[in-house]
């Protein structure tokens, strides 16, 4: 495979690409040595991709003993979902679906009707639900620490309480690779196995290993409106209001997540080696770029995460 | 080159988080909104000087109150290298927050004030480093700027420092004038201190090759679970899956079991890349062997010839860091150390470390938060383990109270050289 030619940016040796694949696997098999119950939180995203990747290969040759669980909120590129569904097929695994739209059908979640609002609030009840009814004691997340401020001082066991909560003031002391699982019933803990992958690892990694990714990842054609800056794609979930002008544009999206807050990048990038070579230069954080939900305040991230929010 | 993981300690206001925010930002490892939305606290709290120290301060009581809370992870990578670093504040919290940080760390970074030399924290995080291992302590001496960038003010603090490293038998170390604030000596060369020659810190961590302690020791491999695919294409399969404590082991290598000490032989390790012929500490692979013995979770896979001890009473040097309760001989906790989970009485509690003399107090009753102290701990079970010195993956371990869940103590085996 050929490396993209890049000289001055941050680009991993093949060995400490490794010694982070390691860690994880060690996470991995930690969690499924001890829990009754994992799960694994799966957007279809390419951290959760590379995650399962890891996942599949901590415990090969058997198949994986946890379901992967997807939290809908009705508002899904639709690439992200056959790709989820294939992956599901391939693997021969279990799916777990929370779904958004069924709980604001059943009412046990109201739809804001604030201009701006999204859907993702609404994912924590109903991830928190998911959790609860199918007794998970542990669920592992893509998160990683670069992504935000606030995750920077999460663990790779984060624990919460009855109610789904994050305490950061009162965490766990994390020594060596010795991780404390223990819980009482109706708590569980959050383990992401990528805390210390960055966003340029994920991808040279996604290139070592030739990791499949929906096709959103890369540049394609496809309707866009500027909102706030950042361009939106126009779906059946989001249209333009006051004005915004629909134009085709060239992108391509750097986080996969709901349709109406996930915005697009400009890119000519139609492989994975160009995708890196736009991702080492690019000055706006992954976040910044592509997530609505995360300039709402500056501290979203952390008043979300208090809630329960993954 | 190594993934570097490094731990920085400083006290209160020494210019830690500024150093950092230094190298993230000099390092260009901070993104222009990240840098947008510092900018914009930096004038709300009406700062003279674009606050870099808001670069790393997460959380908004953080922002807020101006100080850390907890350990955060940086993440940041040059052409040459990708370095994670540990931050941890300098405040009451510190030595359990410093442990934690320096447990996953190879370099200790300890951050020492020009004006006021060497005080009770820079000795107590040196201390800290030692006790927990640390190959290489770097030392900045920041804030350069405030006294004239004086060679008469660098030279006095590295010989103190020198001395109580010395002390410490931390054999490895380095000292960089630096002034954070202004980027001297972090990541360019200082024009103002034409006397230091030796170079700044950025390139000094990215060409830095670590005292190899890996060599010629004996291979450990914790069980961490057994893999059983039971299905017609993998039947008879059955897999030890763990990641390597220390050394290398081979196909063909004859193994011992602990605790039962039954002898086998190596068939087949498989790599996360495929089967490989032989593999190295911090490596995660699966181990498949020759006989059928009754082997699980817990146990460990060693070398046959230099096996490590089994006993069920060990001497340890730990760190208390319950908050709500403290150590008392008679007490009952949950010991996690490698892949093995048993309960433990502390059999005695023979001494408190006092860290900012280097010595031991005499008997003591208690441990508090963030005291130090040497124990014996009889365990349920045999543990099968090695001194903290000598191995830190099969030496460590940490406690936890049994009715709240809570890690209320990291624990190395043995006692610290530098003790006598």
């Amino acid at each position: 495979m050929n490396s993209p030619d890049l000289t001055s940016e941050a680009l991993l040796t093949s060995s400490q690409l490794r010694a982070l694949e390691a860690e994880s696997i060690h996470i991995i098999r930690e969690v499924v040595a001890e829990f009754e119950r994992p799960g694994l939180l799966f957007s279809g995203g390419k951290d959760s991709i590379v995650m399962l990747h890891l996942a599949v290969k901590a415990l090969r040759p058997a198949k994986l003993p946890f379901p992967i669980i997807h939290v809908d909120t009705g508002h899904n590129f639709p690439e992200a979902i056959e790709y989820r569904d294939r992956t599901v097929q391939n693997l021969r695994i279990d799916l777990v679906i929370g779904s958004v739209p069924d709980a604001l059908e059943s009412g046990r979640v109201q739809a804001s009707t604030l201009p701006g609002a999204s859907r993702n609030r609404l994912q924590t009840p109903v991830l928190l639900d998911t959790i609860r009814d199918g007794k998970f004691d542990a669920v592992f997340g893509g998160a990683r620490r670069d992504e935000e401020r606030a995750r920077a001082k999460e663990r790779v066991y984060s624990f919460r309480d009855e109610f789904g909560q994050w305490d950061p003031k009162n965490q766990r002391p994390e020594l060596w690779n010795i991780y404390n699982g223990f819980t009482n019933t109706g708590q569980h803990i959050r383990v992401f196995p990528l805390s210390n992958w960055t966003e340029l690892d994920i991808w040279q990694y996604i290139l070592e290993e030739g990791i499949e990714l929906p096709s959103i990842y890369f540049a394609h054609e496809r309707e866009v409106f500027e909102r706030d800056g950042m361009l939106m794609a126009y779906s059946e979930f989001l249209k333009p209001e006051n004005g915004e002008k629909v134009f085709t544009e060239k992108v391509r999206f750097r986080t996969v997540g709901d349709m109406t807050i996930t915005g697009a990048v400009k890119s000519d990038a139609t492989t994975l080696e160009q995708v890196i070579a736009e991702i080492a230069v690019a000055r706006v954080s992954e976040r910044g770029a592509s997530r609505a939900d995360d300039r709402t305040a500056e501290s979203a991230m952390e008043d979300r995460k208090l809630e329960g929010y993954f | 080159m190594e993934l570097l993981r490094i731990a920085t300690a400083g006290s209160v206001d020494d210019g830690k988080s500024t150093l950092i925010g230094r190298l993230l930002f000099d390092s260009k490892a901070i993104y222009d909104d990240v840098l947008d939305s510092a900018e914009r606290h930096s004038r709300k709290q009406s700062s003279e000087y674009f606050n870099l120290a808001l670069l790393t301060d997460g959380l908004r009581a953080e922002r807020e109150q101006g100080i850390t809370i907890d350990v955060a992870y940086r993440y940041f990578a040059t052409p040459k290298r990708k370095f994670i670093l540990a931050d941890t504040p300098g405040h009451v919290q510190y030595t359990r927050n410093m442990v934690t940080g320096a447990s996953t760390a190879d370099v200790a970074l300890v951050i020492v004030d020009a004006r006021h030399g060497v005080v009770e924290q820079s000795r107590r995080h040196a201390v800290i480093a030692a006790l927990l291992g640390i190959r290489h302590v770097v030392v900045c001496i920041n804030k350069m700027d405030l006294v004239g960038y004086s060679e008469e003010v660098f030279r006095p603090i590295q010989s103190d420092l020198h001395a109580l490293l010395q002390e410490l038998e931390i054999e490895s170390h380095h000292f960089i004038p630096i002034s954070a604030l202004q980027g001297d000596n972090v990541v360019e060369h200082s024009e103002h201190m034409p006397w230091y020659d030796e170079g700044p810190l950025l390139p000094y961590l990215e060409q830095l090759v670590l005292p190899d302690l890996t060599h010629d020791k004996p291979f450990r491999f914790p069980v961490q679970y057994v893999i059983r695919p039971l299905s017609n294409e993998f039947h008879d399969y059955r897999g030890y899956a763990g990641t390597i404590a220390s050394g290398t082991v081979k196909v063909g290598q004859e193994i011992a079991v602990m605790p039962s000490g039954a002898t086998t032989i190596v068939t087949a390790i498989e790599s996360p890349q495929g089967e490989v012929s032989s593999a190295s500490e911090k490596e995660a692979v699966t181990i498949r062997i020759a006989d059928n013995l009754d082997i699980s979770r817990g146990a460990m896979l060693s070398s046959a010839t230099e096996r490590p001890r089994t006993d069920n009473t060990i001497d340890a040097t730990i760190c208390w860091m319950g908050e709500k309760t403290s150590l008392k001989p008679g007490a009952m906790l949950r010991i996690k150390h490698t892949t093995h989970t048993a309960r433990v009485m502390v059999n005695s509690l023979q001494c408190k470390i006092d860290i900012n003399q280097i010595s031991v107090t005499g008997s003591c009753e208690e441990l508090r938060l963030n005291e130090i102290g040497q124990v014996t701990l009889r365990s349920s079970e045999p543990l099968v383990y090695d001194d903290y010195a000598g191995s830190r993956g099969t030496g460590s371990f940490i406690l936890i109270d049994e009715t709240t869940n809570d890690t209320v103590a990291a624990g190395m085996i043995g006692r610290p050289k530098f003790l006598g």
